[in-house]
């Protein structure tokens, strides 16, 4: 099993640094000049010429490269060209939007999810799991930007409960803060909520057929105790797994939901650089968002490996 | 494993908290010594002498940063750094009489040493200002004493007053002027306190400003930064932001009349919508090809379309808050079937198809969209290419001037003399526009000067190098307590030394 | 009929996807109005007053519109989909009848493919190539390709040791023909469930990526360009919102619906 883990923990670095280089090669070639975009429309060539050694694009490709590339390993991810601090920083600012929200949602899917699953598949083929699928359709069906501005039609323009948008910034109190995430939360749980559901029913319609269960059942243990104290458990493996490839939409969908809801996040600081040609905090974000990808990747990967008595017999 | 017990926990948590968010007062009266100014773009930096996006002097220009001169809400020059000046007889020579005891916030004292290197970074060898050429007249910067500048030109700049009140002319300090773009430092109103990337900055009351009897009135100032329109318009129903002085969705300004807690105020900015031409292209280069577009646009229609109604119709590339305005949008008014007979003459009877690269931003493309359909009555069929703004825009058009037809809002102002920038994307050449251009830089009398610029104004309405559609209407959204913000903005601007709440 | 009487999900998504496609191909010859057709005057009437359906900021039919914009989605996700399944299921038999060192690097790529965010990579698309539909279709497509990739691969590659399979190694035949006579033949049907899933959560693509802007360009309808368009009419105008947030749902729910029906009909053992 270890050589198993090492060889893909091997293939993990290389995945990493082939698209490390991809990264920096499209946005490098992206047309439109970091320097030109700072200067505007007034700019002669010599101010053009003299911002970009500044900025130290007049460097040859290969270079610019190892120079970004070496900085990141080192921990130094390059200062941004509009905002011109440390773009390490930057994204650790965002983060403290993007991650309690990436968790709120996650916590909210999951509170949705999981009794429906669990309840559907008790009732198989009855109203509720019928209810339910047609909701996991639904749920899968409804574009995420589209629910969050029905939600702020409802419940900012119209009830004036929420916010429209924006963030008020933690140290406006927690609460103030966890209400600004609140909506975008739920638009970004809902689709979620959605697969989720589906996997859940299947996966404890699965154990529910197996043999520890049914003796359970038979022992006189409750229906619904039998599902919640045993099926459950028994299910949770391909659920996290499911979770854990999710969880990466999660990030990638929070792009159009902080756009929709005006939230100061990662997706939003990657917009923004990319109109504003900030080549660095591009490369980094991105960067940051496809090694979150892999690595969550192969984290489900390793975790089938250990958790499955199946596959753990097998390789060893 | 109580599973099923922790998940019901969970839902009442949840439930709870989703009532206790609901409930919790998001909207707190605001204290009266502070104002929350509401703007859409974040400035890229904050030193508006190293980089042209217009936010940065927004939120630096008159608050933090002040210059030699500056402009006054009805757009006129007036002292500031400097009280007073001499212009020599043949205009080459400009003698600045500094201000005594004036520091920047950190305490360094400006002089006419401090002024010179100011003026030196901008026109320098390694200069990075957006605004560079406005500098270019000038051979030569001489102190003979700590409170006496003066300027040495080539040639006789009669704007160079203005053009010195601008932002990017901004006076920067010696010791400060690298840290700007982060931490910046002027001699102004307000101090720069903090700026939460991608939420807000922070300004304070500067104890310690020259001018005592000009001293902000405001503790502190806070410039929140939300791009949706529909958030803004939450924001400042909720009271989260006290003042939006340009509201970015015309749409939405009839959901304010309600309020009674708000007031609307519509003033005109510096933004001029128009869609440039390259002349130096077929059919572009006939001016009755132009001309004959013109006449297809139907301006009035286009306000109403694009922006709900709000914004002026222009004739020419000029804005009604500069000196000299004529309205010549009667010059080639709507007229169809004229339109047509041009055409016809150009040897265009069947009409003909063009391109339009438009920003992705809205006023660019809805215009382009309605002046699609007024088109193709006039047999011109015209297909829109969304250019990303500024990225591609700038390289594609203004760059390589790779385009037929373009449209974008020109912020600068007084900026007529784009059309005599040689190169610049238009490709527009006209002798008899660079002599009344040059005659302006030699005379330094606002009465000429605005003659003057009347005149350009009508050399180019005739000639029609770039369809004039409208200039861009400052949408301000504020508290009806809150007094002395601009109604009009003669220079991208919101300047907060007058700003005051009533009682 | 009696087959899609004992299969109602098949029977809904059929009827739904069915009722999108004859819109769409309608829309070609038919529209109300010409959904580009602007009337300034008739700006922002709400559904009935004007139209069946209202008309959008600058007086077109909404009606008209959805309609066409039915065809723009439709068939963008259509060739995106097709493309992506091609060239991903290509590959996938390519790497299942090759070697180790093949499908290891056919699979890491698949990895880079899908480490990047699709909205983003769009984003990057976008600057090179414009908007339009080809940014769209290769946005789209190229996020299908390892999806059918890994599909094809894990499908074939059972295929590929069974005992029939073997047998026909062992007979001398060229891989290029066991997998055209063997292995194609046994995947099709996953592969066909897979397209029509699939094509739902293109239009999702679709529509998020026109929402940005990076879709067709106007006056050519799109449903995400609508939905943006209609932001800042929402509290004025919320038929401009709804309906094509609606029209989005409804074709992406019909395409999954039919995806399942399908994978209930074709395989019995999924269910």
């Amino acid at each position: 099993m270890a050589s198993l883990i090492a060889r893909r923990l091997v293939s993990l670095v290389v995945t990493l640094l082939v698209t490390s280089l991809l990264i920096f090669l499209v946005m490098d070639l992206l047309p439109g000049d970091p320097a030109a975009v700072m200067l505007g429309t007034s700019a002669s060539p010599d101010t053009l010429a003299a911002l970009q050694r500044e900025l130290g694009l007049d460097q040859p490709l290969p270079l610019r490269y190892l120079g970004w590339i070496s900085g990141v390993l080192q921990g130094d991810l390059g200062t941004s060209y509009t905002y011109g601090v440390p773009v390490a920083g930057l994204i650790v600012e965002r983060l403290a939007v993007t991650l309690p929200l990436a968790a709120m949602a996650i916590l909210i899917s999951l509170m949705i999810a999981v009794p429906m699953g669990v309840e559907a598949a008790r009732r198989q083929k009855g109203l509720v799991d019928l209810t339910v699928g047609l909701f996991s359709y639904i749920g899968i069906a409804v574009p995420a930007f589209w629910l969050g501005l029905l939600l702020i039609l409802l419940f900012a323009t119209n009830l004036g409960w929420m916010p429209a948008g924006g963030f008020p910034g933690w140290e406006a109190g927690a609460l103030l803060a966890l209400q600004a995430l609140l909506l975008p939360a739920v638009a970004l749980a809902l689709p979620q909520a959605a697969v989720l559901t589906r996997v859940t029913r299947a996966a404890v319609l699965e154990t529910l057929s197996e043999d520890f269960v049914r003796t359970a059942r038979a022992k006189g243990l409750g229906e619904g105790g039998a599902v919640w104290r045993h099926a459950l458990p028994a299910s949770l493996v391909p659920i996290i797994a499911v979770f854990g490839l999710q969880a990466t939409f999660l990030v990638a969908g929070a792009v159009l939901v902080e756009n929709v809801f005006n939230l100061p996040g990662l997706g939003r600081l990657a917009y923004q650089a990319l109109s504003q040609r900030d080549v660095i905090v591009m490369q980094d974000v991105v960067l940051f968002f496809a090694a979150l990808v892999i690595v969550m990747n192969f984290l489900v990967e390793l975790a089938y490996i250990l958790v499955d008595p199946r596959l753990r017999a097998e390789r060893s | 494993m109580r599973i099923r017990k922790l998940f019901g926990a969970a839902a009442v948590f949840g439930g709870v908290l989703f009532a206790a968010l609901s409930a919790a007062p998001f909207a707190e009266a605001a204290p009266k010594t502070s104002v929350t100014l509401g703007m859409s773009i974040e400035p890229a930096g904050l030193d508006p002498t190293i980089a042209a996006p217009v936010a940065i002097g927004q939120v630096t220009w008159q608050n933090i940063f002040e210059g030699l001169t500056t402009i006054d809400r009805n757009g006129a020059v007036q002292p500031q750094l400097a009280e007073s000046w001499e212009i020599s007889e043949d205009g080459k020579t400009y003698t600045f009489k500094l201000r005594p005891g004036v520091t920047f916030h950190d305490g360094e004292v400006f002089d006419s040493s401090v002024a010179k290197f100011a003026i030196d970074r901008a026109r320098g060898a390694d200069s990075v200002n957006p605004q560079k050429r406005y500098f270019q007249t000038i051979e030569g910067v001489e102190t003979p004493d700590a409170q006496t500048l003066v300027l040495k030109l080539s040639e006789p700049t009669g704007s160079l007053l203005y053009w010195l009140a601008w932002p990017s002319s901004s006076m920067v300090g010696t010791k400060s002027a690298d840290n700007n773009k982060t931490t910046p430092v002027g001699t102004g109103p307000f101090t720069f306190v903090d700026w939460s990337k991608g939420e807000k900055v922070e300004l304070a009351r500067n104890p310690n400003y020259w001018n005592k009897d000009e001293a902000a009135k405001l503790e502190t100032a806070v410039f929140r930064f939300i791009s949706e329109p529909q958030a803004q318009a939450a924001a400042l129903k909720a009271g989260d932001v006290d003042a939006f002085p340009e509201f970015a969705a015309p749409e939405l300004m009839e959901s304010f009349e309600g309020d009674d807690r708000l007031v609307t105020v519509i003033g005109d900015t510096e933004m001029k919508v128009v869609a440039g031409m390259n002349n130096a292209r077929k059919p572009f280069d006939d001016a009755r090809v132009r001309q004959a577009l013109m006449m297809a646009l139907d301006r009035n229609m286009i306000v109403e379309g694009a922006w709900s109604g709000y914004g002026t119709p222009i004739g020419s590339h000029y804005t009604p808050n500069d000196p000299g305005y004529v309205d010549l949008t009667g010059v080639y008014p709507y007229d169809p079937e004229k339109a047509k007979v041009l055409l016809e003459e150009a040897g265009y009877g069947n009409g003909f198809t063009l391109t339009i690269k438009a920003p992705q931003m809205a006023y660019a493309q809805r215009t382009a969209q309605i002046m699609q359909a007024m088109f193709a009555q006039i047999g011109v069929t015209m297909n829109i290419e969304t250019t990303e703004f500024p990225a591609k825009w700038v390289s594609d058009v203004l760059k390589a001037s790779d385009y037929g037809m373009t449209i974008v809002a020109h912020a600068e102002p007084m900026d007529v003399d784009i059309y005599a920038r040689d190169p610049y994307y238009f490709n527009y050449k006209n002798p008899s526009l660079n002599e009344v251009l040059d005659k302006i830089q030699q005379t330094t009398d606002s009465d000429e000067q605005a003659a003057l610029y009347a005149e350009a104004q009508k050399i180019l309405a005739k000639d029609v190098p770039a369809l004039y559609l409208f200039v861009m209407p400052k949408l301000g959204v504020w508290d009806k307590k809150l007094k002395g913000l601009w109604e009009n903005e003669p220079i991208p601007s919101n300047v907060l030394r007058e700003v005051y709440w009533e009682e | 009929m009696r087959v899609l009487a004992r299969y109602p999900i098949l029977l809904a998504g059929a009827l739904i996807t069915g009722a999108l496609i004859l819109t769409a191909v309608l829309s070609l010859v038919w529209t109300p109005l010409p959904p580009a057709q602007i009337n300034i005057l008739q700006r922002l009437k709400p559904p009935l007053e004007q139209g069946l359906l209202g008309t959008d900021q600058f007086g077109r039919d909404m009606a008209s519109m959805l309609m066409a914009g039915a065809w723009n989605s439709l068939s963008t996700a259509f060739l995106a989909v097709a493309a992506g399944a091609c060239i991903g299921s290509v590959l996938g038999l390519l790497a299942a009848a090759g070697r180790d060192l093949l499908q290891t690097v056919l699979m890491r790529i698949c990895d880079v493919i899908f480490a990047v965010p699709p909205i983003l990579s769009a984003m990057a698309l976008g600057a090179f190539l414009g908007a339009g539909r080809i940014t769209a279709i290769i946005a789209i497509g190229t996020f299908m390709i390892p999806v059918f990739a890994r599909l094809t691969l894990a499908g074939a590659l059972q295929i590929w040791t069974r005992p029939y399979v073997l047998a026909a190694i062992g007979m001398g035949r060229s891989a290029v023909r066991i997998t055209l006579v063997h292995v194609l033949p046994n995947i099709g049907n996953q592969i066909i469930v897979q397209v029509t899933i699939q094509l739902g959560l293109a239009i999702l693509t679709e529509a998020g990526l026109s929402f940005l802007g990076l879709g067709l360009a106007p006056p050519a309808p799109t449903w995400g360009r609508m939905l943006a368009d209609a932001q800042t009419f929402i509290g004025q105008a919320p038929w401009l919102a709804v309906l094509p947030g609606a029209a989005i749902l409804m074709a992406v729910m019909g395409f999954s619906l039919l995806g399942d029906g399908l994978r209930e009909l074709l395989d019995p053992r999924a269910r």
